[in-house]
């Protein structure tokens, strides 16, 4: 299947042409975080603080990885289920997040914000985590140390796979997919 | 009677936990290229060859197949002629586990107290299911179960008048609504009978078994035949992305039960089917 080389950030431009089922080979930097991180991003939004990352056209993967064996840049480094993200997506969205990658369907909510901003969603093989670590090339904490693999850390990644589940249009692979297959 | 000591049972349980992340195995190889063979969504085939690529990258390097290392899940069949020496039969487990996942770098996801939830940080304590059988044998088997997949499964207490049609129902509605969450393609454990909890257990249970290998009740095993294919025909694929590989196997396991129950329960493991065993 063909694929689209990427390189964050990710602009209105790239982001509006990309379509469900399309597969993105990622470069550049992602940022890492999960349910933890994305509380207390959130908590210093309320107050009116800045955030740890920086936001525009960034993309955030949501991953918790094993620890790094001596002389490796990262452990294994899959996505996890992104729906425990989904009450907190939509304020970093707003904010100019332009991609989240993980794995699993995604609110209501969180696809009408990706509509109104601009913003995809990528799925990456749950599980393939052995492979997908491959893709980093280098990891460090820029956030939130004390959180342990659910730190924020700041990835450089050289086509990292993975595949367009929602774009901008509001569809979603999810569904489509599963439309196709069902029944044949 | 027999003595095995328990630092054995210790340096085995650490061997296993690193080899059950790191050695995905054949069984569940050979289903992905059986899969592969007939699943027509190219991006359904294209997920297929990452998961053979990923499982051969870890098991060469003695990497975790996927970052979530799971809960460790530890059945013991401890022959009743043997006599456990130097300790704490579970402790020494809980020592396995604490080793294992420190010296195999395998991710710390447990938490010591399910509303409190602070990491205990070395994967402690294992959940640890204990048989008692004839011989002087101890049989260890440990089954690292992701939370992705857990989070999917579910139990159900029918009436004895829902009959098989009303197991199915509950099995592929499980199945379905769990969508791509567990990591298709799946493991579906089903348990039928007993009471609420041996249910549950059966479901587990019923993730150990190879895959491809059916269940002896010639009943039951077209009953496993009819489920997969029910569940294939759903469309959710691997990844949940659309195609045919949905479910690699399902396996049930039976017990008796009440006149005036029917407990199905639904235990969903990822395409990371993962469990290693040895004999002391």
């Amino acid at each position: 299947m063909p694929q689209i080389r990427l390189t964050t950030p990710l602009t209105d431009e790239v982001v509006e042409k990309l379509r469900i089922g399309q597969r993105v080979l990622l470069n550049g930097t992602l940022y890492t975080a999960r349910d933890a991180a994305h509380k207390k991003m959130v908590e210093l939004l309320d107050r009116g603080e800045e955030l740890p990352i920086p936001i525009k056209g960034q993309v955030i993967y949501y991953v918790g990885p094993s620890p790094a064996k001596p002389g490796r840049v990262i452990g294994s480094a899959g996505p996890t289920t992104s729906g425990r993200m989904d009450p907190y997506a939509p304020r970093l969205i707003a904010l100019g997040l332009k991609g989240m990658i993980g794995k699993g369907k995604r609110s209501p909510e969180v696809i009408k914000a990706m509509k109104q901003y601009k913003a995809v969603y990528f799925a990456a093989v749950g599980g393939a985590a052995a492979l997908l670590a491959r893709a980093i090339k280098s990891c460090r904490v820029v956030a939130y140390p004390e959180l342990g693999p659910e730190a924020i850390h700041e990835l450089v990644v050289e086509d990292f796979p993975v595949i367009v589940v929602n774009d901008v249009l509001g569809a979603d692979l999810y569904e489509e997919g599963v439309k196709i297959y069902a029944g044949r | 009677m027999r003595l095995v000591d328990t630092a054995t049972i210790t340096a085995t349980v650490a061997e296993l936990c690193q080899k059950a992340n790191y050695e995905l195995g054949e069984d569940v190889l050979a289903a992905f290229k059986e899969a592969l063979g007939q699943e027509i969504s190219l991006t359904g085939r294209d997920i297929l060859q990452q998961l053979l690529e990923n499982a051969r990258i870890a098991r060469e390097e003695q990497v975790p197949m996927c970052q979530d290392t799971g809960f460790a899940v530890v059945f013991l069949e401890v022959g009743q002629e043997v006599v456990v020496s130097g300790g704490d039969l579970y402790e020494a487990v809980n020592e396995g586990v604490r080793r294992g996942y420190q010296e195999g770098y395998l991710r710390k996801s447990i938490v010591d107290h399910p509303l409190r939830r602070k990491n205990t940080g070395d994967n402690t304590p294992a959940v640890i299911h204990t048989r008692i059988v004839p011989g002087d044998k101890l049989k260890i088997i440990v089954a690292p179960k992701g939370g992705g997949s857990e989070n999917m499964s579910g139990l159900r207490m029918l009436k004895p008048a829902e009959g098989v049609e009303g197991v199915k129902k509950f099995v592929i509605e499980q199945v379905r609504a769990a969508g791509p969450n567990p990591c298709p393609p799946v493991v579906v454990g089903v348990g039928i009978g007993g009471t609420f909890e041996k249910a549950a257990l059966l479901a587990k249970e019923a993730l150990l078994r190879p895959l491809g290998q059916p269940h002896p009740d010639t009943e039951i095993a077209c009953l496993e035949r009819e489920l997969l294919e029910a569940i294939n025909n759903l469309g959710i694929g691997p990844q949940g992305l659309g195609g045919r590989t949905t479910a690699l196997a399902v396996h049930v396991e039976v017990f008796p039960c009440h006149i005036a129950s029917l407990p199905v329960a639904v235990n969903i493991n990822c395409h990371a089917s993962r469990h290693k065993e040895a004999i002391l």
